[in-house]
């Protein structure tokens, strides 16, 4: 099995990302074309087949989020492409976005086919700024040529797209927040239910897709969902593109068949760990992740598999870490982010979080007790199960994992810091 | 309302939709001296979408992109999520306070530089990163983030 596949990214470095004709000589809008001459059954069908799921991270069947969607009945309805990629270590959308719009555009087109929207977003985050402007000229351009527009492929299909700036909040990743940014407010979730497939922007039904999940769904029409299922696992079809970084050679955007290892995505793909030192822990999925043991290197990257151990795809970042840097210190680095970025909504996020890094930092002064990691397990637990979103439900996975793999390293620091205070006299 | 010409232009072209009020408000920003939303201007903003002035005043704090103080003519952004961490961005830290002569937090007295941590900006390839008025640069080091202070210099401060 080759480690590196080139579907979802075939056209990356293979035109400029700005040329519309370009991306048509490359087989660009043939996917679009079959949606509309096959009909939605066959779109619906062929998605089920190639078993995508989210790419942001959910990792939800997209065939049952569209095949929802497409049910309901109202007087108008919206496709958005979530492209605020804000999980640290993921940068894999950015890519897309730049060496590939087009694709995303045609994958934006077949989902508003399929839902029956006329209107579609791009929320692109600030910091992609340059990439917002590259993507605006490309949607200039798919308009001239008749892609989007009204009466597209001379058919009764009409639809129209806009980029909308994210501004630098994490929480907007999370849908009903995107919508609630895109309305004129701060982006706080949503209650569900309504969902915003029921619900969403202005209060009609709304279908969000990540990037790469509207890249791969061209993708899949374009090539036929029996070959692109041809690779990856049983249970994890295809590939799934991702991005490496932390101690590692040859940082990057990959694309991988679903069932490499670990070690084959850090020594094969990413050329090795810098200075040949040993992996200490990998974290998965973004910084709401989990963090991988060194050890478990083996595991295939797959849904199936990283479920049974309870690690993650998530967003697909593989972030590296080598034996040079404490757990602790990384641990600060993931709560700090998440104090940052919780929206304030709910109890269990917004006072959590300030006690987790609270908490964190005595192992740091050294003046952590026994207790306080009994007291960092209770509080973790309680977001996880309270919080409001997904933000407060996942910020302490980290922290949760690093319990179960590296204990032993944590009770090293109480112990240091109980001998280092009683050194001081100051241990009472 | 000579001064807010500018903010007027911005909103016209947004057709005075409040719905668009946070990418309307990134635009102001950059028209505005000290590149933030004072409060005249959330005012200002406010009283031409009419939204309320709360609602303006959370959405600028709200997101990160939106500024409630003033920033120097060259705001540096330090990114201090997981992999800059990991990929010693103290050492970044320490150049740029050593260069400028200013803390994390702070601005230099001639009001050229600000200096900032950031969340990540999706630059973990070219770790550690900084953005210098939004433009990335990478794979910085102690000796590249000091060339990098003296062409922002030469390029700003002569």
């Amino acid at each position: 099995m080759n480690r590196i596949q080139q579907l979802i990214t075939a056209n990356f470095d293979r035109y400029d990302g700005k040329d519309i004709e370009a991306y048509i000589r490359l087989g660009g809008f043939t996917a679009i074309k079959k949606a509309v001459e096959q009909g939605s059954d066959y779109v619906i069908d062929e998605l089920k087949l190639a078993g995508i799921k989210g790419r942001g991270g959910a990792a939800y069947p997209t065939w049952k989020k569209w095949d929802a969607g497409r049910r309901r009945v109202a007087e108008q309805k919206f496709v958005i492409c979530n492209a605020d990629e804000g999980e640290p270590g993921t940068f894999k959308d950015r890519e897309i976005l730049k060496k590939d719009p087009y694709k995303v555009i045609e994958g934006m087109m077949i989902s508003a086919y399929i839902f029956g929207a006329k209107k579609g977003f791009v929320y692109i985050r600030e910091e992609y700024w340059d990439i917002q402007k590259t993507f605006k000229k490309a949607i200039e351009k798919a308009n001239e040529a008749g892609y989007l527009g009204e009466g597209i492929l001379g058919t009764d299909f009409d639809f129209t797209l806009e980029v909308f700036s994210g501004a630098g909040a994490y929480v907007c990743g999370e849908g009903s927040s995107l919508i609630e940014s895109m309305e004129g407010h701060a982006g706080r979730p949503r209650i569900k239910s309504p969902r915003i497939g029921e619900k969403g922007y202005l209060g009609y039904p709304t279908l969000v897709n990540n990037v790469e999940t509207l890249a791969g769904v061209t993708r899949i029409l374009e090539m036929g969902a029996s070959e692109y299922a041809r690779y990856g696992t049983e249970k994890s079809k295809g590939t799934k593109v991702i991005s490496v970084s932390g101690n590692v050679n040859r940082p990057g955007v990959y694309e991988v068949p679903f069932g490499v290892s670990l070690r084959e995505i850090v020594y094969d793909v990413a050329g090795g760990v810098e200075n040949d030192r040993p992996v200490k822990f990998l974290q998965l999925g973004g910084i709401s992740g989990p963090l991988v043991p060194g050890s478990a290197l083996d595991t295939k990257y797959a849904y199936e598999t990283l479920d049974e151990k309870g690690f993650t795809v998530g967003s697909g970042s593989v972030v590296v870490v080598d034996d040079n840097n404490r757990i602790i210190d990384y641990l600060v680095s993931v709560s700090d982010f998440f104090y940052h970025e919780s929206c304030g909504k709910c109890t269990p996020c917004r006072e959590g979080k300030r006690q987790l890094t609270r908490l964190l930092k005595k192992f740091v002064d050294g003046t952590a007790r026994l207790e306080d990691v009994n007291a960092i397990e209770k509080v973790a637990n309680t977001m996880k199960h309270a919080s409001f979103c997904g933000l407060g439900q996942t910020a302490p996975t980290a922290i949760l994992s690093a319990l179960k793999y590296f204990m032993p390293e944590l009770w090293q620091l109480v112990e240091e810091g109980v001998h280092e205070n009683v050194a001081e006299g100051e241990w009472k | 309302m000579n001064e807010y010409s500018q903010i007027d232009r911005v909103l016209q072209r947004y057709h005075y939709d409040s719905k668009a009020l946070v990418n309307i408000l990134q635009e102001v920003q950059e028209t505005c001296k000290g590149r933030y939303i004072s409060e005249a201007t959330a005012e200002y903003v406010a009283e031409r979408l009419d939204v309320t002035k709360s609602n303006v005043y959370e959405v600028v704090t709200f997101f990160a992109a939106l500024r409630e103080h003033p920033v120097g003519e060259v705001l540096i952004q330090l990114c201090n999520s997981t992999v800059c961490k990991v990929k010693k961005n103290i050492e970044v830290k320490n150049a740029l306070e050593e260069a400028l002569g200013i803390q994390m937090g702070e601005t230099t007295k001639d009001k050229k530089f600000t200096l900032q941590y950031t969340t990540c900006f999706g630059a973990c390839d070219v770790s550690p990163a900084v953005r210098v008025n939004k433009v990335v640069y990478g794979n910085l080091d102690r000796e590249t983030t000091l060339a990098l202070i003296a062409k922002l210099r030469r390029e700003h401060c002569e």
